[in-house]
């Protein structure tokens, strides 16, 4: 009976404490403020304030780390091989055949890798400190549509369920004689061969949920009633008024120009 | 009781009508089996009576269909959700996603109700007790083997107190000790009160827990009765029908010169 209404039992730190929208928040700010922002020295500040103190606080920094520096890798190399290898004008630095090299792209290249590093940690920081079911419940609290609430959450749930599907297709494949290993067109086949039926299961199992949330009342207007209530504060209230207010004055400054950074 | 009378429905962009003027009573506390080959209406026969189609999935409907006697088939799906709620073939996709608990889980259908937190709790508790899964309430539901997942979903339909419950092939993916389970339990909610409606291929689980079949084949229910008098019926197996094992022993007995009678009186 201790689920009526009451508060939900405490996280395992002070960050995982705090209301999940708080938390998001959090994220979603430091993913804005990592767009309006230029200099590597302003962006790695944002970084260790909004992303790495917070992962330290919710003992997750080595994970926070592996994790967005991971997520990050793919778009960081491209963009220090554009930047640094193809840039036009400038002060050349060194020679690489016909491509030059100049201070400018490397700066560039160094403020677009801090900010795309920023907004993958912020993301993951929110990703590994928040179940799906607290935002949902926290949203709904905070008088959140119930559809809006289930398309965030199936946003993040959708990730883990479909890579645990396609491994599940994998090895059902391998199963059949599938070769997902070899040369690059080996495995070209073998992704379409296991990205199809993942893709077909995942809208299939989508049509069913549809049927089923709606035989449960789930298009019902009004507000669900909520069981669990997320530990809500006047100090994060405020906080996330500060956040919010933040942006709006960080966006005209930009606009404005009178922003240092 | 809910009540189809001659209901026709199209799927939506289908050349041909996928039920045709079909009639079906559905009275509380009595269960009432479908059988068929596969393809031969069931399911869409448990969409329609749900509410689903066309609600949901679009298509035309024809027909009458009442809750004790008004007329249904203006009502929005949410509002006919609080008097029929219907369980789909695959339980992991029934699934809300959004229950880190089967309690949770079981609590999302009469959270949607809005109603008091309290209710809300009784009523998920009276369920889970109901479909006998108590010692699950605090497992991760998508965890559970099939089975288990069946009777959540169960349960979480229970939970919003319908005086309907449709249930397609409910048993279809479980092995003999969850079939075990999910036809006790169907049996108890019943007896509760509850009219059942169970989409069914295997003719045993039929003729254990309902108290009433009919036969769908092309659309049109040809033949319903008492589950012995329709599932031991010679012309069963021509509608694609599983044959009754105990029937089916009789037909080898007969086929090999033995007396079934006297064959069963041995032993």
């Amino acid at each position: 009976m201790s689920r009526i209404a009451t508060p939900s039992a405490g996280g395992p730190t002070a960050w995982h404490d705090l209301d999940p929208l708080t938390r998001l928040v959090v994220s979603v700010g430091t993913l804005v403020a990592a767009v309006l922002l230029t200099g590597v020295v302003c962006l790695l500040l944002l970084t260790l304030v909004a992303v790495l103190l917070p992962a330290a606080l919710a003992r997750q920094l080595r994970r926070v780390l592996v994790t967005g520096l991971l997520l990050a890798l793919p778009l960081a190399l491209s963009v220090i091989i554009v930047n640094v290898l193809f840039s036009i004008e400038g002060t050349v630095v060194a020679s690489l055949g016909p491509l030059e090299i100049t201070e400018e792209g490397i700066a560039l290249a160094a403020e677009v890798v801090a900010r795309v590093l920023t907004m993958a940690g912020a993301a993951v920081l929110f990703y590994v400190t928040t179940r799906p079911s607290e935002l949902v419940a926290s949203l709904q609290h905070h008088g959140v549509s119930a559809r809006l609430t289930f398309v965030i959450h199936n946003g993040v749930a959708m990730i883990p369920r479909l890579a645990e599907r396609a491994h599940e297709v994998t090895a059902a494949q391998r199963a059949r004689g599938l070769d997902t290993e070899g040369n690059w067109l080996r495995r070209g086949r073998g992704v379409v061969a296991v990205a199809a039926p993942t893709v077909l299961s995942a809208v299939r199992e989508t049509e069913m949920r549809t049927l089923a949330l709606e035989t449960r009342g789930f298009t019902r207007p009004g507000r669900p009633t909520v069981l669990r209530v997320p530990h809500d504060s006047s100090t994060q209230r405020v906080a996330r008024w500060g956040v919010a207010l933040a942006l709006v004055l960080l966006t005209l400054a930009r606009a404005t120009g009178a922003l240092p950074c | 009781m809910l009540k189809l009378q001659g209901v026709s429905y199209r799927y939506p962009g289908g050349a041909h009508e996928t039920l045709h003027a079909v009639t079906l009573e559905l009275a509380e506390g009595t269960i009432t089996g479908l059988a068929g080959a596969a393809e031969a209406g069931k399911s869409t026969l448990c969409l329609v009576a749900g509410g689903l189609a066309p609600r949901v999935i679009g298509g035309t409907i024809v027909g009458d269909i009442t809750l004790d006697g008004t007329d249904v088939t203006s009502w929005p799906m949410h509002h006919l959700a609080e008097h029929v709620v219907t369980s789909l073939q695959e339980p992991a996709g029934q699934l809300s996603l959004i229950a880190d608990t089967v309690f949770d889980e079981v609590a999302f259908g009469p959270a949607n109700l809005g109603l008091p937190p309290e209710e809300v709790v009784a009523r998920s508790d009276e369920a889970l007790h109901l479909v006998g899964i108590e010692d699950l309430r605090e497992r991760d539901p998508e965890r559970l083997s099939g089975g288990q997942q069946q009777l959540v979903v169960m349960a979480g339909l229970l939970a919003m107190r319908p005086r309907h419950l449709i249930l397609d092939e409910p048993v279809a993916h479980l092995d003999a000790a969850g079939s075990r389970l999910v036809l006790e339990a169907i049996t108890a909610i019943a007896t509760a009160g509850t009219a059942v409606l169970m989409a069914e291929q295997r003719s045993e689980a039929l003729a254990t827990v309902c108290d009433s079949v009919a036969v769908v084949a092309g659309g049109n229910i040809v033949a319903r009765g008492s589950p012995r008098e329709v599932l031991a019926h010679p012309a069963t197996i021509a509608f694609g029908i599983e044959e009754l094992p105990e029937e089916r022993l009789r037909r080898r007995l007969s086929k090999a010169g033995l007396d079934p009678d006297v064959v069963a009186a041995a032993t």
